[in-house]
């Protein structure tokens, strides 16, 4: 039964059922389509194509109904968990409420019918969007400039490393190495390497924030820069953010912030003036676009004013009363095939202007509020892997549960979907044992919060009592724990593979 | 003010007294004072949400190019197909919009169905043994394609035809900015790639566009055979739509396939989201970036779908991984699912046929005016390059207040990038879809030779 407040009913969930596959819902000489009136007489496509490029059979698609591929996706939707069924405390991954107004925007004939390649004359609408958002996105970081093409975190990330490399380039300064803490998201160091350095790793210390020393002993004039993300992955303030980044400007390198815990910081502290000279965005945690199952996302980039002349382009520009392209003096170039993910952008400029600065600050300080209370409320029953107060998220450990009944981190979370609610991050960062990160965000209630509290005591005390019973969960899901060895072993990775 | 925060006064209160604080600003009071903001962002007060959605209705009335006010016959990688409303209707559920990436498989079995789908499908249209659960798009595709590549040969030197979109050449150069390739490209001569004497030593990929950025259905068995023969992949940037009608890439040897999958049931949009299509063969499965899904079973014996191979990915493998992407474009992926199964075989093939039709239609009565003929009299289907008497740019802007979206200037788009064209400054590329009226074309035929004379 729902609770006040919002706390999604335990297993929620229909769709215990097994769903066919649309190939196997398919019957030949079933159809959904239908097509305008054109007018146009059909042509014979042997008179234009050369044989040899002609299909022999069309391609071997699914034959169904409108009404069949209904039913079909309509039982697959019930079938997964979201944020508007339920609480998805799912640490660094900032799953707030998205607001509809967003997805009203989207819908607007006048943003979505728009073909991107047009001369700037024909789209000065998106133009604005898309400059008021570059500088909404730079007031909230305090940076000088910002570019809006990279479709997700990850590109922002590479595109920023790319604009280190050009910085220092244009310096003619050969520089080999960024540095990355051990906490850091495996985005990060994948980055680095397509951007054509090498990672050192930096230590965390006991207290789960940079160690200072380690990461001054691994400075020197062959390091392009660091990456840092501030709150850390463990939700904690990097407090020694000044010293670090004097240390690193001290030999030349540049300070990439990975914004994937924004949402901690909004109107509070920002990343211009923590020393930070590049920053990128994830638009689908901190500005609530939603996530649509693993993506799109939307990751754009700011920067401090000596790295502008570097960012992507072509950029919107302001120019007296009207809009237009341009491309800054010495652009990496583009890094998206056209001007990044545009519905997504509206989306996170509707959220800015709903929220306005006061707004903005006010999520930040919910999240944190919430992140801290559910910590606190869990002390005795799953401890903060850091003494530290944490930020918009919280890690805890269960090595302690482990130890005394077997039960390990992964059994509580697949025990608390058998609750009614998403898992949290399990067993990142790397450097906790049996890690549990749970980020309540801003939206969620008290009583929610309160509600996924009893749910982790009554897990605990089951794990004591029945440390099998909690292995085995969950039992009321859609599908219970999966042979994910035999998903890899054996790939069977599309239908034709299924019966071959 | 408006926002979407759940607490009362009560609950902050008594929240903070829990935590033995008496203000939120407490909560901040480990960040050195001197970084902590005194003053608001600098951005605009909060508005209601009735005054938001006016002003994004102002502005989305300042867009002249969108389709109440312009028709529209612009292709060159992004395309006006038909959406139908059980596919936006589908497309737009809150279980897939709000959901995250399936980690947690036993209450995600709707994404990853759908993704598993959507891979079946991509992998039958391309003719190829897998294909992954989505790239940010067709240009992005075709970085991880030469990533692949590398990986595979162990070389560096990329070799692209001239007929590729020139953007997604611009992308693939900025990222080669951090890996170090080679880009060799490849001239056109007659709007097809010009093969002869293109050194291929070294090579670690070969890269043709199957229909080219001009239109023009180009050879891809002899540049895949030209791959193999020097040890490199053969990798094709297919348009999904002509794939309707043409043979698939795979029956040529390719060895992986991008496309953009805009077509496939995404509004044109201003160019994003779109959906980067990918597929490869087994043989480079270790290689494959970003995610896949897999089927298994439970422990009760039922089928299902997880996402594998893991250790590829970045979050496993760090700064060995096959990519850095972890978000995708699964909701594209999953519209495009539904899109398709809404076509079925007969519907994708009939979407590509009357679209071919009606370009064909379209450039014959456009090649009758004086001084307007067609750049390439090789082969093409849906899309094909105009050579005009005056400057495209200025057709497309005289045009378009006439309420026609003539096309994409050539030298517009290709922002600096050889096209394999001579004064592609009077070069219009034309798309034509199975949404034209012969009524549209009639009138962009009159209005065209009102323009040129």
């Amino acid at each position: 039964m729902s609770q006040p407040g919002g706390r999604a009913a335990s297993a929620p969930l229909m769709g215990r059922e097994i769903e066919p596959t649309i190939f196997e819902l398919s019957s030949p000489g079933r159809s959904a389509y239908q097509l305008r009136t054109t007018g146009v007489e059909a042509l014979d496509l042997t008179s234009v194509v050369p044989g040899e490029y002609v299909r022999e059979e069309p391609v071997r698609l699914p034959e169904v109904s409108e009404r069949d591929l209904v039913g079909h996706v309509t039982r697959l939707s019930h079938r997964q968990f979201s944020v508007d069924l339920g609480f998805y405390p799912l640490g660094s991954c900032t799953m707030k409420y998205n607001p509809k107004i967003a997805d009203w925007v989207t819908g607007l004939e006048g943003l979505n019918s728009v073909h991107p390649g047009v001369p700037s004359e024909l789209c000065q609408g998106w133009l604005e969007l898309m400059v008021d958002l570059e500088e909404r996105l730079c007031a909230v970081t305090g940076m000088a400039a910002a570019t809006l093409q990279p479709a997700a975190g990850a590109a922002g990330e590479l595109t920023g490393l790319l604009l280190m490399r050009a910085y220092h380039e244009s310096r003619h300064d050969q520089r080999r190495r960024v540095l990355i803490p051990d906490s850091a998201h495996g985005t990060n160091p994948a980055s680095v390497t397509l951007g054509g350095y090498e990672v050192t790793t930096i230590p965390s210390g006991p207290d789960g924030l940079v160690d200072v020393a380690a990461l001054k002993a691994a400075l020197g004039d062959d390091v392009a820069g660091i990456m840092l993300t501030n709150p850390n992955t463990a939700g904690l303030f990097e407090e020694n953010i000044v010293e670090i980044a004097e240390a690193v400007h001290g030999v030349g390198g540049l300070l990439y912030y990975d914004g994937a815990n924004l949402n901690a910081i909004l109107g509070v502290v920002r990343p211009g003036d923590m020393g930070f000279d590049i920053v990128h965005m994830n638009l689908h945690k901190t500005f609530a676009t939603p996530h649509g199952g693993g993506g799109p996302g939307a990751g754009p980039v700011a920067v401090a004013e000596h790295l502008a002349p570097f960012l992507p382009g072509p950029q919107p520009a302001r120019e007296g009363d009207h809009f237009v392209w341009r491309s800054p003096e010495h652009s990496i170039g583009r890094v998206h095939g056209w001007h990044g993910n545009a519905l997504v952008l509206a989306r996170a400029l509707a959220y800015i202007e709903v929220h306005g600065g006061d707004g903005l600050r006010r999520v930040a300080e919910r999240a944190v509020l919430n992140a801290r209370y559910l910590q606190a409320r869990l002390a005795d029953t799953l401890p903060a892997a850091y003494e530290g107060p944490c930020m918009h998220e919280c890690v805890l450990t269960a090595k302690g549960l482990k130890d005394e009944t077997g039960v390990r981190g992964l059994d509580v979370a697949k025990a608390l979907l058998e609750h009614g609610f998403h898992a949290p991050t399990v067993y990142f960062p790397l450097i906790v044992e049996e890690a549990l990160m749970f980020e309540p965000t801003e939206t969620e209630s008290r009583e929610t919060i309160d509600a996924l509290v009893d749910a982790l005591r009554s897990i605990a005390e089951q794990s004591v009592r029945d440390p099998d019973g909690v292995r085995a969960a969950p039992r009321s899901t859609p599908v219970r724990r999966l042979d994910e060895a035999r998903a890899a072993r054996q790939l069977v990775a599309t239908e034709d593979a299924a019966h071959r | 003010m408006a926002d979407y925060l759940p607490h009362t006064d009560t609950d902050l209160r008594e929240m903070l007294a829990f935590l033995g604080l008496e203000s939120l600003d407490e909560l901040f009071a480990h960040i050195p004072e001197a970084l902590r903001l005194t003053h608001a962002l600098a951005t605009p007060e909060g508005l209601s949400e009735p005054d938001v959605a006016a002003r994004f209705q102002d502005l989305a009335a300042l867009n002249q190019a969108r389709s109440s006010r312009t028709v529209c016959f612009a292709g060159a990688g992004a395309y006006d197909h038909t959406v139908p409303p059980v596919v936006t209707s589908l497309g737009s559920r809150s279980e897939f919009v709000t959901a995250y990436t399936p980690y947690q498989p036993e209450v995600a079995q709707g994404v990853l169905q759908a993704v598993f789908e959507y891979q079946s499908m991509v992998s039958r249209l391309f003719g190829l043994e897998v294909a992954n659960a989505s790239l940010y798009d067709g240009a992005t595709g075709l970085v991880e394609a030469l990533n692949m590549a590398h990986g595979s040969t162990g070389r560096s030197r990329m070799v692209i035809s001239q007929g590729v979109h020139p953007h997604w050449r611009q992308v693939v150069k900025t990222f080669a900015r951090g890996t170090g390739y080679e880009i060799v490209e490849v001239p056109l001569v007659n709007g097809v790639t010009d093969w002869s004497g293109v050194d291929l030593g070294e090579a670690a990929a070969v890269v043709v566009a199957y229909p080219n950025v001009l239109g023009a259905i180009e050879e891809v068995g002899a540049p895949m055979n030209l791959a193999h023969a020097h040890g490199a992949l053969g990798v094709v940037c297919a348009n999904p739509v002509a794939l309707g009608v043409l043979r698939s890439p795979g029956d040529f040897g390719a060895d992986v396939v991008v496309g953009e999958g805009q077509p496939f049931g995404t509004a044109l949009s201003f160019g994003g989201p779109y959906l980067g299509l990918f597929a490869c063969t087994m043989e480079q499965i270790r290689r494959l970036p970003g995610r896949i899904v897999g089927e298994t079973l439970d422990l009760e014996g039922r089928r299902a779908f997880v996402t594998t191979l893991r250790a590829r990915e970045q979050d496993i493998r760090r700064e060995k991984a096959t990519s850095n992407i972890c978000s995708n474009q699964t909701l594209m992926a999953i519209t495009a699912s539904i899109q398709l199964s809404y076509l079925g075989p007969r519907g994708l093939y009939e979407v590509a046929a009357r679209s071919a039709a009606g370009a064909h239609h379209l450039a014959a009565r456009l090649s009758e005016i004086p001084g307007v003929s067609l750049v390439s009299d090789a082969p093409f289907l849906h899309e094909f390059a105009l050579r005009l008497p005056v400057s495209a740019h200025r057709v497309v802007h005289e045009m378009a207040a006439e309420g026609l979206l003539a096309g994409v200037a050539l030298d517009h788009l290709s922002e600096g990038e050889s096209c394999g064209v001579r004064d592609p400054e009077t070069v219009l590329l034309v798309a034509v879809t199975e949404k034209r009226t012969r009524e549209e074309m009639d009138s962009y035929v009159d209005v065209m030779k009102k323009v040129v004379a």
